[in-house]
This record gives structure tokens, C-alpha cells and sequence, in this order.
């Protein structure tokens, strides 16, 4: 990459008309100030994510750190012991900052994980399909198109269903419901990069299929696949709290946001709104945040669009 | 056109066979109805007789041949917990969903629709990002999140509308109908507002996109240059030629709403299909789930039929049965 910058001291002017694709690519998207915002947010949901122990004011799971007797305060209320919680207790007396920041962890590792091995499956699948076409490819794109045509929530439904609760299930539900996005993407790209000269030249150099399928088509075929996994993301994360809430996703040792938001609904009737409206607030910000960015991906990594 | 219907047709009951197969056997991997249908102090025998009674004591590919004779003649099992077969238990709560479902959908393309247009045709203008802003919005927000926070300002706080039910009911055709009555009314607008925002930010966006290309084409510009009205050419020469995609997404949109009226329903308490699914799963009613996912594929796959066969006959352009098998 380095290679295309001139050698002898680049003037400053230079360097901004010669730049590596990575710097483009950063110029690019820094076009647009939403979309900035949507990666300083996210950043920040991150990096609270991470330092939940550390930025929490108590461990929400510490049995011996809650007094029952503060149970549902609201926002801003001053407890018996003279503490005050910013964002209120929930029924337990748990801080509810606390408990949102140990939920968007949970939350924020099934979103992730789910959708990178969700990636690998699709990827693998996708590939294969357009590299030996056929039946092969006929039986792999027909079995994406039944599932595709069935919203996610039913299937993702249905598998925990048959499944019951827990983490593990959770997530392999999430990665059945998303594979068939990424192989179809996959798909696609990969049959325009075949057509392409360099596949040629690869093939006239006599390197091997897997080489040529890996080193060379596969790096041309990931912008499409970086917006869908950016977007997918998001999608699992708010699928992962809709599962929750119906009582059909994470086990109560794993409150993810979803499960505070769950648990909340039975106060909500009587006024007490915080238990879930902050969680929600949460949940959503980070949703936001991710499909702001995603939003700007698309364009930049879209070369329909390029000037 | 015909050997297209008939191998259309072919694949639809392939993948209905295939769907039940697999439905069937995953809803009959879970737990033991038995433990929670018969009382805790029953004998052995109590249990003997009740398992027999409900077939749960064949062999599994027993029990699912005589789910497929069954199904074959309309008849997909009885409840465990209600004692009526599933399939007239599940008939029974249609109506709820479908009045719920079409209502979000009136609502999504009534407000949708213009929403889009007037973006599409000021996609630089503050009226236009602002109905973008808001549709990446309606598109982040899970449903259940909206539901709450519908219940939290309108029903608690303000106390206008109701939150649970679907209130007084009116006969219309011998469907039991909420809209015609006032108090059913009241009942239908949040569930339906719930169900409808993700559709409308949808429609939005689809909106939006076709008619920024639309304002571009050659017909639309010979249009302002005969001298037509500006709501002429948006009303008719736009909109029309729009409406082919937009339609289609509607249609096809329909039964995702349907399924999406699953949360809907448990956070209204809405008594629809929706929240027999959930009730079901909770009590380990499995042939009311299995049931339940045999109407719904059914649809499905109705529906996508329906789509495909009105889209060919809207666009003259798209030959149906060529590009069929594998190609794609």
C-alpha cells in the first residue's frame, strides 16, 4: 500500500491527492457528520460494554450489594441509606445504570458473536456455491431462498421453541436466521469477480482453486459483506431483545437488555416507567448508532456510486 | 403461463412436506407434554391411559404419518390443553390477527406513501432528511421497545387509549370485527400503530428511492415540458409508474407483519394467533404449534404465489417461468 506514495518528501498537497485506499476510504466516510456521530457513539457504547465492572456503580449481580428495601426508585430519588440511584432501581433494589451496563455486554457479545459465525457459514456456503455451481449451487441458493422468504423472528422463534432458553441456543438460533444473507451476498459477488480479468491472469499462472478462491476473489468480494454483517449486527441485537422479552431468549443469569426490559413491563403499568424505558433507551441508542454506520458503509463501499 | 402455475405448484407442496417433516420432529424434540397435562399425584396408570389417549406412545414416524393422513384431510392434531382441534382453535383467533395486520398495513400505506413521495421529490430539503431521519428511526427501534413505549405515554400516561384486548366486537360478514365499534376502535390504534411503524419506515424508504429515480426519466420530463400541472405529473405519470414495486412489497410484506404481529399481540394482549403461539409454546401445546406453523407456511407461500402471479400481470415486461432454476 505504501508503495503508491512517492518516495522523495511528498509535499502536503501531494499527499492528499495520493492516498492509500484505506485513507480514501476514511476520507470517504468521514463526508458525512451523522455518520461520525454514529461511530462516536458506538465507540462509547463499546467501550462501556467492555468496562462495565469498572464504569458500574455496583455489580447488579452481587447479591450482597442490593437492599431490597430500595427497590423502585424512581430516577434521582434518594434511598433510605442515603444513596441515589441516577437512573432508579429496578423491583430488587439493582441500580439500573449498573444492570444496563452489564445488559449491553451480554447484548452487544450475542450480536457480535452471533454474526461473525453466522459470516464464516455464509461465506463458506456462498463461495461454494458459486464456485462449483450446478446442482450444488442450485440446491445451496434454493434452500436460502425458502428460508429468506420466512421473516427471521419465526424461525429464530420456532428454533428456541424446540431449543428451550440459554446463551448457546440463543446464538445458534441468531446464526440459522442470518447464514442465508451472507451466502446470497457472498454469492453474488463472487460470481461478478469470476468474470474478472485477475481471476484469469490467476488461473493462467496455474495457481491453485482454493488459492484463487481465498487470496484472490475472496478479499474483492468483502465490501459487500462488511454493510450486510454491519447492518446484521444490528439486527441481531434487536432480534436477541424481542426474543427476551417474549421469554424465549437469554436465561434470567443472563439479563441482557431485552430480559431488564421484560422484567420492567409488569411495573409499567403502574407508572413505574424507568425499569424499562431506560434499558429500551439503550438498546435503541446502540441500534442507531450501528445502522447510521452502516448507512455510510453502503455508499462508500459502493462502487456504483463512486465519482 | 400454465406450466409455470403447475410447477410453481409442485414446489410449494415440496417445501410444505419438507417444512411439516422438519417442523414436526423439532416440536416433538421438546420436553414431555405429559409431565404438565396430567396432575403430579396421578398414578402410573393415569399416565399410561393419558399418553396412549393423545398417541404419544407410537413410534415418532407413526405419529407423523398420522399427522400427514390427517393434514391431508384438514385435520392437524387436537389441543393438548383446550381438548378442540387445533387447526379450528387457530381459525377461531384468525380473524383478531388479520384485522390487526391489515389495519397496520392501511396505516403503513397511508402514511407511508405521501411521506416518501414528498422525500423523493426534496431528497435535499429539510422536510425530506427529516422523514429519512425518522425512518432510520422507525427502522432501529425493535417493535416490542415502540409497543411499550406507545403503552407507557398513551395509556398510562395520558390515559386516552386502552392497552389490552381487542374491546367490544362487532359481527361483519360473520367475522368478529373491532373497527366498527368505538371501543373496538380504541383497542385496535396502538396495536396497529405498533405493528405499522416498521412497514412505514419501510415504505418510506422504497417510496422514496423509486420515485428519485422516477423524477429523473424521460417521460417525466416530457410531461413538464407538455405544460401538465405539477400534481398532474406526480399524480399520474410518477406515481403510476412507481406503484409496481411498491405494490409487491406490500403484498409481499403482509405476512411478515402477520408473523411480526406475534410480539405485537403478547405486548397488547391482543387474543390473535400470535399470542396462542406463545401461550402454546410456554404449555407444550404442540400440535396447536405445529398447527400453528402449518397455517402460517401455508400463507406464506400463498402469498409469494399471489405476489408473483399479480406482478406479471401489472408489468408486462416480466415473463414469468424463465428465469426459474437455479440461474438466478
Amino acid at each position: 500500500m505504501l508503495g503508491l506514495r512517492p518516495t522523495s518528501q511528498p509535499s502536503a498537497k501531494m499527499a492528499t491527492y495520493v492516498q492509500t485506499p484505506f485513507g480514501r476510504f476514511c476520507r470517504e466516510f468521514a463526508e458525512s457528520r451523522l455518520a461520525l456521530l454514529g461511530l462516536a457513539v458506538l465507540v462509547g457504547v463499546m467501550v462501556v460494554a467492555l468496562a462495565a465492572p469498572l464504569l458500574a456503580p455496583q455489580n447488579p449481580y452481587d447479591l450482597a450489594q442490593l437492599d431490597v428495601l430500595d427497590g423502585k426508585l424512581a430516577p434521582g430519588e434518594q434511598s433510605m441509606g442515603g444513596k441515589t440511584y441516577l437512573l432508579g432501581t429496578d423491583d430488587q433494589g439493582r441500580d439500573m445504570l449498573s444492570g444496563i451496563f452489564y445488559g449491553l455486554r451480554i447484548s452487544l457479545s450475542v450480536g457480535v458473536m452471533s454474526t461473525l459465525f453466522a459470516l464464516g457459514l455464509g461465506l463458506a456456503f456462498g463461495m461454494v456455491a458459486a464456485y462449483f455451481g450446478g446442482w450444488v449451487d442450485t440446491i445451496i441458493m434454493r434452500i436460502v431462498d425458502i428460508q429468506l422468504s420466512f421473516p427471521s423472528i419465526l424461525i429464530a422463534l420456532i428454533l428456541l421453541a424446540v431449543f428451550g432458553q440459554g446463551v448457546d441456543k440463543v446464538i445458534i438460533a441468531l446464526v440459522a436466521v442470518q447464514w442465508a444473507y451472507y451466502a446470497r451476498t457472498v454469492r453474488a459477488a463472487a460470481l461478478v469477480e469470476r468474470q474478472k480479468e485477475y481471476v484469469e491472469a490467476a488461473k493462467v499462472l496455474a495457481l491453485s482453486k482454493p488459492r484463487i478462491v481465498f487470496r484472490h476473489m475472496l478479499p474483492n468480494c468483502l465490501p459487500p459483506l462488511i454493510v450486510v454483517a454491519t447492518v446484521q449486527v444490528a439486527h441481531a441485537i434487536s432480534l436477541e431483545a424481542t426474543l427476551s422479552f417474549l421469554g424465549l431468549g437469554m436465561p434470567i443469569t443472563e439479563p441482557s437488555l431485552g430480559l431488564l426490559i421484560s422484567n420492567g413491563f409488569t411495573y409499567l403499568m403502574s407508572g413505574k416507567y424507568w425499569i424499562s424505558f431506560y434499558p429500551g433507551l439503550a438498546l435503541l441508542i446502540t441500534i442507531v448508532a450501528i445502522n447510521l454506520v452502516a448507512d455510510q458503509l453502503r455508499d462508500v463501499l459502493n462502487p456504483r456510486l463512486k465519482k | 403461463m400454465f406450466n409455470y402455475f403447475l410447477r410453481r405448484f409442485g414446489q410449494s407442496l415440496l417445501v410444505l412436506i419438507a417444512m411439516s417433516c422438519l417442523v414436526f420432529l423439532g416440536v416433538f424434540a421438546i420436553g414431555n407434554p405429559i409431565d404438565l397435562l396430567v396432575n403430579p399425584q396421578a398414578d402410573e396408570i393415569e399416565r399410561v391411559r393419558t399418553t396412549a389417549a393423545l398417541g404419544l406412545d407410537r413410534p415418532l414416524y407413526e405419529q407423523y404419518l398420522t399427522f400427514l393422513k390427517g393434514a391431508a384431510s384438514g385435520d392437524l392434531g387436537r389441543s393438548f390443553v383446550f381438548g378442540v382441534p387445533a387447526l379450528e382453535l387457530i381459525l377461531s383467533k384468525m380473524p383478531a390477527t388479520i384485522e390487526l395486520a391489515f389495519f397496520a398495513m392501511v396505516i403503513a400505506v397511508a402514511i407511508g406513501i405521501p411521506l416518501g413521495l414528498v422525500a423523493g421529490l426534496r431528497p435535499d430539503g429539510l422536510i425530506g432528511r427529516g422523514i429519512m431521519a425518522f425512518s432510520i428511526v422507525g427502522f432501529s427501534l425493535p417493535t416490542f421497545w415502540v409497543g411499550l413505549v406507545l403503552i407507557m405515554f398513551f395509556a398510562v400516561q395520558l390515559g386516552w387509549l386502552p392497552s389490552n384486548g381487542r374491546g367490544e366486537t362487532t359481527l361483519l360478514f360473520g367475522m368478529p370485527v373491532s373497527f366498527l365499534s368505538w371501543d373496538g376502535l380504541s383497542h385496535l390504534l396502538l396495536p396497529a400503530l405498533n405493528l405499522a411503524l416498521f412497514k412505514l419506515s419501510l415504505l418510506i424508504r422504497l417510496t422514496r428511492a423509486q420515485v428519485r429515480e422516477a423524477v429523473l426519466q424521460d417521460y417525466v420530463k416530457f410531461a413538464r415540458a407538455k405544460g401538465l400541472s405539477h400534481g398532474r405529473v406526480i399524480g399520474v405519470h410518477i406515481l403510476k409508474n412507481i406503484m409496481i414495486p411498491i405494490v409487491t412489497v406490500i403484498g409481499l410484506e403482509f405476512g411478515s407483519v402477520i408473523a411480526f404481529a406475534i410480539v405485537t399481540e403478547s405486548i397488547f394482549a391482543w387474543p390473535g394467533t400470535g399470542k396462542l403461539l406463545i401461550d402454546s409454546i410456554n404449555q407444550l401445546d404442540r400440535p396447536v404449534i405445529v398447527a400453528y406453523l402449518m397455517v402460517i407456511v401455508t400463507l406464506f407461500i400463498a402469498i409469494n404465489f399471489m405476489v408473483d402471479l399479480v406482478y406479471s400481470l401489472l408489468d408486462p415486461r416480466v415473463r414469468l417461468g424463465q428465469s426459474s432454476g437455479g440461474g438466478r
